[in-house]
């Protein structure tokens, strides 16, 4: 992975004595709140309903064991012993003191982290595959071209004071699990008619209150050019984008004023005029220094069988419905991807405690050469585990209550922390996750639903992905009465659609009445081994609805 | 936060978080700032919850709190109960962690 | 107001004329961008120095044949929040060579003072109080920069390469 050099650190430690002093201007009352709230959201900090938050950006969800041992002891020292990981493949500190938060990125800079542009008017922390280097069919492992963007946008000058949030996603190849169709610019490396890495880019995709699928409006950009165009997609963006209204300020909202052609026409007109001038961007040398970063690791040759894996299949049950969900074959023969389900039933979706953390640090260590990917769907992954090692690690998962088999089953859900914490938020998400997920405990009948990604929402800004859920639930609040609102049918993937919406909303009592009831109707109508969204394709939303509504 | 004040509301009480940690904190009849919704002022009527939310004030210049705004309780017994959901999950903690927040010192 | 120009304090030596205004008849003025397209002819006859401002999301392009008799552009920032001008005043410098005054008005914080001047931004209106040392400060808080702009420091990318040479 990606490792600090002088210049990198200089500018961390640089911006956390100018953050100290920003905290510092602020106690002392030389600046009022709303003159801070602009300068500490810069930097991650936000309030909350019961305290402060720091958002700490994990960089294309990439972390070392080293880095997780220090999240673990930001949890402990400084917060209530737990971190809360995102959608955006990042951790979120719910507790932090004020005073505190300068201390707390001192340590994170020891260990090459920090909390820059993880809120603000400015380009966010680049998300990317989780399963990136270890995928096979991979054109180029993404982290390159997310660590190059990284670095052009932290601190861009020009570009710190955009219309509103600017989020970026980078895959390495066209299976999308990144989401990318869902951000405002999304981009997929594909190969240039040299044959060498280049770039597909979509433009104006995203969910909130208008959720948008992205256009894609450069096709195959050279990795030469790819700074000068996204500078180009930038200015155009800085320059047109709405201002008048928060709800209209995305790129998407200009994508769609525009039309994709006519944005793409000024980006194209933006981009010559760009080239143009000639700036040196990223001189070649540097994108070979960055991809020495991502070489593979020091893989060992073993065969594809793995006997230890096979003798432990047909002893332990459970772990070999583990191996069914959640390890993913790997581009290395012998080895495997492993991921670590942030879901439990009974647990907070996306919540590590800071003992987890340190198990699972520990375990990349041994089992993983010291990588962990945060995955925007809020679970871990260990990307390079010999399928040798899978059950030693599956164990130690377990006994930490980390093992559980459901990745991307019926209780695996995308949850923002909504009315439990969230300032924002109209209604609560987590309990509903957590009633849906006791519902359908039963290991059995969640491996027979198969594939079903529900993602709940506690308002309509859809940090909960509702809107990209093949179920997707949204809180409402009617006169201070909580109700959740059903849509069906979206999905994040290569495949995007959008989730329509069902009906009128459920009650928090009915709401997971509601999903029984969908995922009836679903195996009703299966046909073969289709997952729920392919039955959902095939049969549209007048069956569920009609069950939904039918007693109503 | 002006979104979650109920100008028809008729029983009042001020809130506000705390400049150095955040934490939820209630403005008292004697003028200074509770973690306790049971110390705070109540006030009743447009004109009242006006004058109690203009009391507060000199809190923010002071830097001791940040935003304070009023919300509507209803007062049973003596007891202070607030009216939205979201103001009980301010006063509490989060309901799906019991032993956080202000619920983990009651318990 | 206060103005640093060049990272001292300066007079202002120019005159803001609204649209509706008479023109003072010595002195520098700065006019709207409407106001100068209406009276391009008349202003350019004037032996004074001229500006012109640029309101956010107005682009140099409309001024970019008379850059030559501009001694100053005004890039406006109706709100800090409003990151226009940093894109306005980089096409200036960098897209069209223009070498005289670029400067900031409007609602700006002392955090975005070093951004502006990356983007060729030479001088500063500030709110009155303002220090030089604060603005020094402010302008030394973060040495180093990724990104090429037309303010000609090297990019910790260009840094690299020549170090590793």
């Amino acid at each position: 992975m990606y490792r600090y050099d002088e210049f990198d650190h200089k500018l961390v430690q640089e911006r956390v004595t100018q953050f100290r002093s920003q905290v510092a201007r602020r106690l002392a009352g030389e600046l009022t709140e709303d003159q801070f709230k602009p300068l500490r959201l810069m930097n991650g900090v936000y309030l909350q309903l019961h305290a402060y938050m720091l958002r700490v950006a994990v960089p294309y969800g990439t972390l070392s064991g080293p880095q997780m041992h220090m999240l673990a002891h930001i949890a402990r020292k400084y917060d209530k012993g737990y971190g809360h990981f995102t959608t955006r493949q990042n951790i979120q500190y719910n507790w932090p003191s004020l005073e505190d938060i300068p201390a707390i990125l001192d340590d994170l800079a020891t260990v090459e982290m920090h909390a820059i542009q993880t809120s603000g008017n400015c380009i966010r922390n680049v998300t990317s595959d989780q399963y990136a280097g270890a995928a096979a069919d991979e054109i180029e492992d993404p982290r390159i071209w997310s660590e190059i963007i990284r670095q052009w946008s932290t601190f861009h000058p020009e570009f710190t004071f955009l219309p509103r949030k600017f989020k970026f996603a980078v895959t390495g190849m066209h299976t999308d699990r990144a989401a990318i169709r869902f951000h405002d610019i999304g981009i997929e490396v594909v190969k240039g008619t040299d044959g060498k890495p280049a770039f597909d880019v979509y433009v104006g995709g995203g969910q909130g209150r208008t959720p948008m699928i992205a256009h894609l409006i450069g096709k195959a950009v050279p990795a030469g050019d790819l700074i000068a165009y996204l500078e180009a997609i930038m200015r155009v963006y800085n320059m047109n984008g709405r201002r008048d209204n928060l709800y209209k300020a995305r790129i998407k909202i200009l994508v769609h004023s525009l039309g994709a052609e006519e944005m793409k026409r000024q980006v194209e007109e933006e981009f010559a005029l760009v080239t143009e001038q000639g700036i040196p961007f990223l001189p070649a040398a540097e994108i070979e220094r960055i991809r020495a970063y991502f070489q593979a690791p020091a893989y060992e040759t073993l065969p594809d069988t793995s006997d230890a894996l096979d003798a432990a299949l047909a002893e332990n049950r459970r772990f070999g419905d583990w191996v069914k969900t959640n390890v993913a074959p790997h581009k290395v023969t012998g080895y495997a991807i492993a991921n670590i389900s942030l879901k439990p039933v009974g647990g907070i979706a996306g919540d590590a405690s800071a003992d987890q953390m340190d198990l699972i640090a520990d375990l990349t260590t041994k089992f993983s050469f010291d990588e962990i990917r945060v995955t925007h769907e809020q679970n871990l992954t260990l990307p390079f585990v010999r399928k040798d090692d899978l059950y030693p690690l599956w164990q130690a998962l377990e006994a930490a209550g980390l093992g559980d088999p459901n990745l991307a089953l019926i209780t695996d859900h995308i949850v923002c922390p909504g009315l439990d914490y969230c300032a924002l938020a109209n209604a609560r998400s987590i309990p509903i996750s957590q009633k849906i997920a006791e519902r359908f405990a039963d290991l059995d009948r969640q491996h027979d639903i198969g594939e079903l990604k529900i993602k709940i929402s506690g308002c309509i800004n859809a940090c909960g992905h509702h809107h990209v859920g093949h179920i997707g639930i949204l809180g409402v609040d009617k006169k201070g009465t909580e109700f959740y609102q059903v849509s069906l049918g979206g999905s994040a993937d290569e495949t995007s659609s959008l989730a329509e919406i069902v009906g009128p909303a459920f009650t928090e009592d009915e709401i997971v009445d509601a999903v029984e009831t969908i995922v009836e109707t679903y195996l009703d109508a299966r046909e073969n081994d289709e997952r729920f969204i392919d039955t959902y394709r095939r049969i549209g939303k007048a069956p569920f609805k009609e069950k939904l509504y039918a007693t109503h | 936060m002006a979104q979650h004040t109920n100008k028809r509301a008729t029983t009042q009480a001020v809130t506000a978080n705390r400049l150095t940690d955040g934490d939820v904190v209630y403005f008292t009849a004697a003028g200074d700032w509770s973690l306790w919704l049971k110390d705070s002022q109540v006030a009743d009527g447009k004109e009242d919850c006006a004058k109690l939310l203009a009391s507060a004030q000199p809190a923010v210049s002071a830097q001791l709190v940040i935003d304070p705004y009023l919300f509507e309780v209803t007062v049973n017994e003596g007891e202070i109960i607030p009216a939205s959901v979201r103001e009980k999950i301010r006063m509490a903690g989060p309901t799906i962690r019991l032993d956080l927040g202000k619920q983990a010192a009651n318990a | 107001m206060p103005l640093i120009k060049n990272g001292s304090f300066a007079d202002d030596e120019w005159v803001s004329v609204g649209d509706e205004d008479d023109l003072p008849s010595e002195g520098g003025v700065i006019v709207s961008l409407t106001r100068w397209l209406a009276e391009r002819d008349t202003l350019l006859g004037r032996n004074t120095p001229l500006g012109v401002t640029l309101a956010a999301g107005e682009v140099p392009d409309a001024i970019v044949t008379d850059l030559d008799r501009l001694q100053l552009v005004a890039v406006q920032f109706p709100i800090y929040k409003d990151g226009r001008g940093y894109s306005s005043a980089r096409l200036l410098r960098e897209r069209h060579g223009y070498e005289g005054e670029i400067r900031a008005t409007g609602e700006i914080l002392y955090d975005q003072w070093f951004a502006m001047a990356r983007c060729g931004i030479d001088a500063f209106e500030v709110a009155e109080g303002t220090t030089l040392a604060a603005f020094d400060a402010a302008m030394n808080e973060l040495s180093l920069v990724y990104q090429r702009t037309g303010d000609g420091r090297p990019t910790v990318m260009e840094l690299r390469h020549k170090s590793s040479d």
